[in-house]
């Protein structure tokens, strides 16, 4: 079995403020998760805000270097003290997927500039090959080589964008794609349209995903495992299955019952008044 | 009751006017949380700007009245005109980043004495102060600091103390909680219900996410494109919604427990600009006719108490199956 993800021990302290008077805010706290499959997976990691989830992928994503331990994604060193793999070697394995998809797009530029350099630059293609790898990584979000060539970001809706995000980091076909937040910027009722299609590049494409949010529904919806962050810490880790319908850790109980559902409401609300017809 | 005739927000641009709002007709009871749900740019911010009475150049009411229904304080009664005189007294507003809408640079407690009150005398406005926010369950020395030493969800529930300390008849709440986390959500959101119990006001509750809506309103606004395409009570909208539209929304959402496949709604709404002929959700329903696309419908009651905008209100929806964005 492939080992997808496997971190040892990770730590990350920021310190802020000055020299002297330095307050530590330790955003990753011993960080130990290992998950070994056959096949791709999809791995949600949940928590409330300024729980470490970012933190957490920017060390994957070695924007952020960790104060101690290492990381493994599908058998390399990514972070930590070991052997590195070179940059463009690691940008072909782990590939990233922003919040909000007009932040990642410069909207001076076409959003197909960036699709192009990604397949000559990182997956080092020639012209006439990386204009066939773009055209088939967007045929495989949904959309058409020609309906994006030259048009800038106000030309596309949020969900729209957020899969030319998608085509981009499928180009160099990396083995794991680290998508932080990804459809919380995105209209609710198009939501769904970017979480299928990560289980279907998972089914049928073999992406693994990290896939980091606050939102449990969708996580329960499509992950295969599950790690809920609490401090920097991981309260709780394992088949999504097993974590959502017998919760261990007091906080993921919690979070669970915090979640507004449209099943059962938290409470019975007042007779609704007199004055209502 | 709060009346809405006819209205019509719009906005002058370079390229000319557009209306964000595009004949709405209303009648909002008292005493009765109302939650207002549609996607991005379907004028659920300007309809409730318009209604806070915060009209101003490049936003204008082109048409249509507002009726409040309740008296200022020289017994007059409220209307569009004079409803800037009535904010936080008897209507006030949670902005959609509240959280940072207070004042960086003075403390809590000053902001609390910078309302509009009744009563000169700062100390016993002060008191008073204390006195309610220790009703809300909050701690007392959070009013001595300066926002940003306290926690988003604090700074929020600070606001809620702000707009709801001088009692007022309504409230619009623009997103209040779509930048906290959900156990915070859950505070938050229990807090202003157990104020509206015992006020009896009516609040205005602008959210996307539908769960919000199903946990917190006795009544239901859906708008799609500038013009409402459903409301009634929320019991009734979630048991049984009529438009197509609302369908689609409330079907998408993924439920922890259940393994049914979810769908988004494919395509866009329809830009504002030009003509507009027919049903603005025609091109993205599965069951629109060429009668949707020439004809518009009107919001017209189907059931007591339940209006929806659809010439096939209630029709069931193909099943999708493996559609979606494919």
């Amino acid at each position: 079995m492939a080992v997808i993800l496997k971190t040892v021990g990770l730590n990350k302290v920021y310190r802020l403020g000055s020299f002297f008077r330095a307050k530590r805010i330790q955003a990753l706290d011993n960080v130990n998760i290992t998950v070994e499959s056959d096949r791709p997976v999809i791995i949600a990691v949940v928590g409330e805000s300024g729980s470490g989830k970012t933190t957490l992928a920017k060390t994957l994503l070695r924007l952020e270097v960790p104060t101690s331990g290492s990381a493994v994604v599908y058998d390399k060193e990514v972070a930590g003290a070991g052997s590195r793999p070179s940059r463009r070697e690691f940008l072909k394995s782990i590939q990233p997927i922003f919040q909000n998809p007009f932040e990642a797009f410069s909207r001076y530029r076409n959003v197909d500039a960036y699709l192009h350099e990604t397949a000559i630059r990182v997956a080092g293609l020639s012209a006439p090959d990386a204009r066939d790898a773009v055209a088939h990584a967007l045929s495989s979000v949904g959309l058409e080589y020609n309906d994006v060539v030259g048009k800038y970001t106000n030309q596309f809706s949020g969900g729209e964008l957020q899969r030319i995000s998608v085509a981009r980091a499928l180009i160099p076909e990396p083995s794991l794609i680290v998508a932080d937040e990804p459809v919380s910027m995105i209209d609710a009722s198009r939501r769904m349209i970017i979480i299928n299609l990560f289980r279907k590049l998972r089914d049928e494409e073999g992406r693994s995903f990290l896939y980091i949010t606050h939102d449990l529904a969708t996580a329960y919806y499509i992950s295969d495992f599950i790690a809920v962050m609490k401090k920097g810490q991981v309260v709780e880790f394992g088949k999504a299955q097993a974590v959502m319908s017998d919760p261990q850790h007091e906080y993921t109980r919690l979070l669970l019952n915090s979640i507004p559902t449209t099943r059962q409401r938290w409470r019975p609300r007042n007779v609704a008044p007199a004055t209502l017809n | 009751m709060i009346e809405l005739n006819d209205i019509v927000v719009s906005y002058r641009t370079e390229r000319g006017s557009i209306n964000a709002v595009d004949g709405v007709n209303l009648e909002i009871p008292d005493g009765c949380i109302v939650g207002i749900a549609g996607e991005s740019g379907c004028g659920k911010s300007t309809l409730m700007r318009a209604i806070y009475g915060d009209i101003l150049s490049p936003m204008s009411l082109s048409s249509g009245t507002i009726e409040y229904g309740f008296n200022d304080r020289n017994g007059e009664p409220v209307t569009s005109e004079n409803v800037r005189n009535e904010w936080f007294r008897t209507l006030s507003y949670i902005p959609q980043s509240s959280m940072n809408s207070m004042n960086p640079v003075i403390r809590i407690r000053e902001q609390f004495i910078d309302f509009p009150g009744t009563d000169p005398n700062k100390k016993r406005v002060l008191e008073q102060v204390r006195e309610y926010i220790g009703k809300l369950g909050l701690p007392v020395e959070a009013l001595d600091s300066f926002p940003h030493q306290l926690s988003g969800g604090m700074r929020q529930r600070m606001m809620i103390a702000l707009a709801t300390f001088f009692q007022p008849n309504l409230i619009i709440a623009d997103e209040p909680t779509t930048a906290l986390d959900v156990v915070v959500q859950k505070e938050i959101l229990l807090l202003l219900m157990e104020l509206q119990e015992q006020m009896g006001n009516t609040i205005l509750i602008v959210s996307h996410d539908m769960g919000v809506h199903y946990q917190v309103t006795h009544k239901m606004l859906i708008m799609y494109a500038a013009k409402a395409a459903e409301y009634g009570d929320s019991d009734s909208v979630f048991d049984e919604p009529l438009h197509p539209y609302t369908k689609m929304l409330i079907g998408s959402l993924p439920t922890i427990g259940e393994d049914r496949a979810r769908h988004g709604i494919p395509g866009s709404p329809p830009s504002l600009w030009g003509d507009l002929q027919g049903c603005r959700f025609a091109e993205r329903c599965p069951l629109a006719t060429g009668l949707c696309r020439s004809q518009e419908p009107p919001l017209v009651e189907h059931k007591p108490g339940h209006f929806a905008a659809c010439h096939f209100a209630g029709a069931d929806l193909p099943d999708t199956g493996g559609a979606g964005w494919q």
